[in-house]
């Protein structure tokens, strides 16, 4: 068997999961200006509400992954409401260590209620590989994948058609202009938290549905920072198609490289390309420039 | 019939007072210039009309309902339009879709029917559409550019679409900051045309902010003159120009307005 053919397919797969976590960043990026760097911690809570009413209260998946969505927008507006609307006109260094804080209070909850054990999910989808002519691939990373990019079609769909879309297109287009158009911006600024609550939280249900989940199942957030620099910080697409870039790359680049450097390449591989985006591009690929006329 | 009423509108940043016990009534159907130097408090005034800035003290009636400390939006819904100095279009969007925001206020639909555009609200939508289609991108003369993204149309072009903008959401108060600001001669005559329209044929209700004094005295019903934040005088064009203070402060010696107006 074709040993790039597998690297490339199972890169593909974890860059569509990247692609949904990395909408958590873009999401509130692209309303609030704000890079939330509890976005992995987020995902964490995700996937331990999603333990919490499988494993703990016996749920089917089906409603407990209702839970996890309405569980993350509750936390996402609960964050925003109580914290970030206060820090309005703060300097950007002082909203970062905010998130920065509030991952760490996120962890230590985390471990408090529900203690630093590894914990599983229940098998969700059959054990049996999935076979796509030569290539096998694991069964939780096949299915992970089309759900995350299920989500991440249907978040495209919503802000391309839907009202409240268009209107948190305008927020984060034009605040002033949002504002005499008789948008709420500050219910935009909410309804992004939750919508990026979302988004990061579906990623660490697949996250977790793979390999399990602990209290600093968050640290993958961490590697999603290349996708999104990569992506451009405010456009869907970018953090899409950062996505793919850096899971294939990744992948690749483990796979080729790993044995000659005792592992660890995968690991180390995002934060080059992270540190030669920004040399090179440092709005990402599709990002915005911020240049205006005064 | 008095639509927009000013009462001692006072403001400061710091300690710098902006605006001092400035205080105006608009009536209904009428165009009404705010004009003064740089930094006379001309913008600090729209912008407390608007409800972007909040007035330390003093009160602000649209059709005698107190406004004074409603949000921006909650203004916008109640009829309240506004273009901007520095033109604020949404960009990366087409010139229809900038236009449909317009109309973000006034629809009347469900949260949940709005946010899936299901049923009722896209029927609206389609309505709406239409209306805007035929009316506004008529009237305002941008039919060739509606699919084209904003970014790429020239300056007095965009001043259009903002224009039309704050026209799809039928607005009873238009509030104007120059509007004609860096446009060329023959733009800037589209652009008084324009707004003495809008005045005529839908019955709104201007509020210009304008350096342009020549275009300014041509559309205006009255005039407000500021300086230092302080009301100077107001009055219909005519009586403005020949106020003593007002020639002194803003239009400079009277040599330099004979001059200009000869």
């Amino acid at each position: 068997m074709n040993i790039f053919l597998i690297l490339l397919t199972s890169g593909i797969a974890v860059g569509g999961i990247y692609a949904l976590i990395a909408l958590g960043f873009v999401l509130i990026y692209k309303a609030t200006s704000i890079i939330n760097f509890a976005t992995g911690e987020f995902m964490m809570i995700g996937a331990y509400i999603f333990y919490t009413f499988t494993v703990m209260l016996g749920w089917p998946a089906i409603p407990a992954f209702i839970m996890v969505m309405a569980g993350a927008a509750l936390l996402g507006m609960l964050v925003e409401f109580s914290i970030l609307r206060h820090m309005l006109g703060q300097p950007t260094i002082s909203i970062v260590m905010v998130t920065i804080g509030l991952s760490s209070i996120l962890t230590g909850f985390a471990e408090i209620i529900w203690s630093s054990d590894f914990k599983s999910f229940p098998p969700l989808f059959p054990r049996s590989p999935i076979i796509l002519g030569d290539v096998i691939i694991r069964s939780n990373l096949f299915w992970g994948f089309v759900v995350a990019m299920v989500t991440v079609a249907l978040f495209a769909v919503f802000f391309k058609y839907s009202k409240i879309g268009i209107a948190m297109r305008a927020t984060a287009g034009d605040q002033m202009a949002s504002y005499s158009m008789g948008i709420n911006v500050r219910t935009m600024f909410t309804t992004a938290w939750a919508l990026g609550a979302i988004a990061a939280s579906l990623g660490g249900l697949i996250i977790g549905n793979i390999g399990g989940v602990q209290p600093n199942l968050g640290s993958i957030g961490l590697k999603i920072f290349p996708v999104v620099i990569l992506g451009g910080l405010d456009s869907i697409g970018g953090a899409v198609l950062g996505g793919f870039i850096v899971g294939i790359l990744e992948n690749i680049a483990g796979g080729y490289l790993d044995p000659y450097f005792n592992g660890g390449v995968k690991d180390v591989v995002p934060f080059i390309i992270l540190v030669v985006i920004l040399m090179v591009k440092p709005y990402g690929l599709f990002g915005r420039r911020e240049i205006e006329r005064l | 019939m008095t639509l927009l009423q000013a009462d001692n509108l006072n403001l400061s940043f710091g300690g710098l007072q902006v605006l001092h016990d400035i205080s105006f009534s608009v009536d209904d159907g009428e165009i009404f210039a705010i004009i003064g130097p740089n930094g006379a408090g001309k913008t600090s005034i729209l912008n407390c009309l608007g409800g972007f800035y909040l007035q330390d003290h003093g009160t602000i009636r649209l059709d005698g309902q107190d406004i004074s400390s409603l949000s921006p939006d909650r203004r916008a819904a109640m009829g309240m339009a506004r273009t901007f100095q520095n033109i604020a279009l949404f960009r990366g969007m087409t010139v229809l879709d900038n236009i449909k925001l317009g109309a973000h206020s006034y629809l009347q639909t469900g949260l949940l029917a709005a946010a899936f555009y299901w049923g009722s609200a896209h029927r609206e939508e389609m309505r709406l559409r239409a209306e805007i289609e035929d009316k506004i991108i008529d009237f305002l003369e941008i039919e060739h550019i509606r699919k084209q993204p904003v970014s790429a149309l020239a300056y007095g072009l965009q001043k259009r679409v903002e224009l039309a903008r704050a026209l799809a959401m039928r607005p009873r108060v238009l509030l104007m900051d120059e509007p004609v600001a860096g446009m060329n001669a023959e733009e800037t005559e589209d652009m008084a045309r324009f707004i003495l329209d809008i005045q005529e044929e839908w019955g709104i209700t201007i509020i210009i902010i304008e350096h342009d004094i020549h275009m300014v005295m041509d559309i205006s019903n009255r005039v407000m003159v500021v300086n230092f934040g302080q009301e100077i005088t107001t009055g219909t064009p005519e009586s403005v120009q020949s106020h003593p203070e007002v020639i002194k402060a803003y239009l400079g010696t009277k040599q330099a307005v004979a001059a200009g107006n000869s």
